[in-house]
């Protein structure tokens, strides 16, 4: 394959990364008083390499045609649909960011640099067919992100919210590369159709071990329980609007990720990677559930609502189907949307002066004041809790639908059992918002963005949102299909 | 044979000069004795033909990591007396760790040796170029199969320099820097001026 083809397949990491360095040379010209121009300029950016990415998932893309750089990189549906939703939640977070830093006297103009560089890693994550690739996507994006927890600097909690996630992300990327140079051991190649072939009888125990590692270092990013235990402190300390990025775009690349590693080399390895991929959605569902009720800091209880999520979306992987596939594309798409409703919500409770307030209890009698706030915060809670009306419920009957159908009644059963704990601290946010004594602080108001991106989140998990069912289904099963195109 | 000095001198001076950076008082002369290590060990990989790691050790190991420490050293000051005040109570968990250590060893190569494990075999795509160097052959597959991922390396490079700069970066107020325009565009006609004082009168500035 020719280099011009190649570049081709590649054009919207082309686009980002030209697009991050003259964004960059703006910001080192003219400093931080272009940061609001630099962050539209980079949206704008996205939204290029979003134009350029859908053709891959309109023509449903696969196979050797969608292969690029020596099958270091597929731009097939499968990228395409990831891809689509990390640039669409990577702009929501660019669009409500520069509120919060201005507020703050802190609005780098190297922050949507950052961003947008982390996503061209995210990017290169999801396109990976290589073990190669997958490192080098995973740590630029991971590096990008060490800095933009760390960014209000000033800040004590965000400052040590950067250095215990660059720590711990430090040991799960040595923990995945020690897992990758044991596959490359036993397998020989570093490709990802490679190790498929090489794996395809029974694996040594060398080799398992290396798709442990592997597993781990991938859970790490994707927060599952047991490798979850970062996740609250960094959700806690980063900036909200860097939190809101965090619970959304890595989370979708690194689930995307774990899906084409598991499914592409590891493929005919089900048996030995289902156990693991059940413990830890089992384990997610239970550990986010149990550990967000005791939560004061709201934050904090979304980390754990993000855990939760997790396991829900990981059963989908469980059953290692294409309906399983596309359940939890589906079910990825709804979770961004009320990820980044939510703490788009959590960013809008100011007080008079501006000042954010993270306390739950400050929530208390919310809908006395801000009925359109505390109303799109009642829907986005309804519909992470899975309750019917609403679009989230649609997330997760796909999801165990699809387990059911592989045969995994038991998993349902419990992952349906353990949603009702989810369910309880849900409810009761939307209880001491509408029931309780008004605390009277959360006043302030918030500019059109914050509550353009809550809107857009709050149709989307409304009701509204199953006349799309069909679209994107459709769109997540031919995703799913390039998933399983050998 | 002069292969096999050569192995024996180098690993000789590799072992010797290991055992003096652990144990001499002075810990500059610790970093010196690690330095020479590092340089043996680079003898020894040239002796296994892979230059590349040799120049690589010399230069990342001794060029870098090396002078860090003894800037380190000399720049903090560490009392080395307290810190090795342990040495001879941690003694046996040390000598214990060392032991897991070559068990470890022992029984992977063993089982290599053994044939329980079966390593795969290379795809081929990674052929180094016969007869050339093994620089040469690596940087023939970086720069064509691998460029993609080697500028998607250099990104990374980039955003950790951008990520450093942003977290410590800071604008004084009270520092003056140097303006270069300025000083080029000045002329000897702005700064020096011709007096001829009457003798006597001394000089108005």
């Amino acid at each position: 394959m020719s280099w011009m083809a190649s570049l081709r397949l590649t054009v919207a990491e082309d686009v980002l990364s030209v697009a991050g360095f003259l964004l960059l040379l703006w910001a080192g010209w003219a400093g931080d008083r272009a940061a609001k121009a630099i962050g539209w300029a980079a949206m704008l950016a996205l939204v290029g390499a979003a134009v350029v990415t859908l053709p891959a998932l309109m023509n449903g893309a696969m196979g050797p045609g969608a292969s690029a750089f020596y099958g270091q990189y597929a731009d097939d549906a499968f990228a395409a649909f990831a891809k689509l939703l990390i640039y669409a939640s990577a702009i929501g977070c660019l669009l409500i960011a520069p509120a919060f830093f201005a507020k703050l006297g802190q609005h780098r103009a190297e922050y949507p640099v950052l961003l947008l560089l982390a996503v061209l890693g995210m990017g290169l994550m999801v396109s990976a067919t290589n073990l190669i690739t997958l490192y080098i996507g995973l740590e630029l994006n991971s590096l990008a992100a060490y800095v933009m927890a760390a960014m209000l600097r000033g800040n004590e909690r965000s400052a040590e919210a950067g250095l215990k996630y660059f720590v711990l992300g430090a040991l799960a990327s040595g923990i995945l590369l020690f897992g990758m140079s044991l596959t490359y051991g036993f397998a020989g190649t570093t490709s990802f159709a490679g190790i498929h072939a090489a794996f395809h009888g029974p694996m040594q125990l060398g080799a398992t071990f290396g798709m442990v590692f592997v597993l781990v270092g991938l859970g790490f990013k994707m927060s599952a329980v047991p490798m979850h235990m970062w996740t609250p402190d960094v959700y806690e300390g980063a900036p909200t609007p860097v939190t809101t990025f965090f619970s959304t775009a890595p989370k979708v690349a690194a689930m995307a990720l774990t899906m084409r590693v598991l499914l592409g080399p590891f493929g005919a390895q089900v048996h030995s990677w289902q156990p693991i991929i059940i413990t830890a959605a089992l384990a997610s569902i239970v550990v986010g559930a149990l550990g967000a009720i005791g939560q004061r800091n709201i934050k904090r209880l979304l980390a754990y609502s993000s855990i939760n999520n997790v396991g829900f979306i990981l059963i989908g992987l469980a059953a290692a189907t294409p309906a399983g596939a596309a359940a939890m594309l589906v079910y990825l798409a709804i979770y961004v949307a009320m990820s980044l409703g939510a703490f788009v919500a959590v960013l809008m409770l100011k007080d008079v002066d501006g000042n954010q307030l993270e306390d739950i209890g400050d929530l208390a009698g919310l809908s006395g004041q801000r009925k359109v706030l505390s109303a799109c915060l009642a829907m986005l809670m309804f519909s992470l809790a899975g309750i019917p009306p609403l679009f989230g419920f649609w997330g997760k009957f796909v999801v165990f639908q699809a387990a059911v159908a592989a045969g995994l009644v038991p998993l349902a059963a419990i992952g349906i059992a353990a949603s009702v704990i989810g369910a309880f601290y849900y409810l009761k946010i939307v209880k001491l918002m509408y029931f309780d004594e008004p605390a009277g602080r959360a006043l302030g108001k918030s500019g059109w963005e914050h509550q353009a991106v809550l809107a857009i989140c709050a149709a989307f998990v409304s009701p509204i949102g199953y006349l799309l069912t069909k679209w994107l289904g459709g769109l997540a099963a031919v995703a799913a299909s390039a998933l399983f195109h050998t | 044979m002069i292969q096999l000095i050569a192995f024996y001198l180098f690993a000789g001076l590799v072992v010797l000069s290991g055992c003096v950076t652990i144990l001499s008082r002075n810990p500059v002369h610790s970093v010196l004795w690690l330095i020479l290590a590092f340089f043996n060990a680079a003898g020894l990989m040239v002796l296994l033909g892979a230059e590349f790691i040799a120049m690589l050790l010399v230069i990342v190991y001794v060029g870098a990591v090396a002078v860090l420490f003894l800037f380190v050293v000399m720049m903090l000051d560490i009392d080395f007396a307290t810190l090795r005040a342990g040495f001879i109570r941690n003694f046996p968990l040390g000598m214990l760790i060392a032991l897991v250590l070559l068990g470890e060893l022992v029984l992977g190569i063993g089982a290599e040796r053994a044939g329980a494990i079966h390593l795969g075999t290379p795809d081929g795509n990674n052929a180094a170029v016969a007869g050339a160097s093994n620089i040469t052959a690596i940087g023939a597959l970086l720069y064509s199969r691998y460029l993609f991922l080697f500028e998607a390396a250099g990104i990374i490079l980039l955003v950790a320099m951008v990520g450093a700069i942003v977290l410590t970066h800071r604008q004084r107020g009270d520092t003056r820097g140097q303006n270069i325009p300025r000083q080029i565009a000045r002329r000897p006609e702005d700064a020096t001026v011709n007096r001829s004082p009457a003798v006597g009168e001394g000089v108005v500035l």
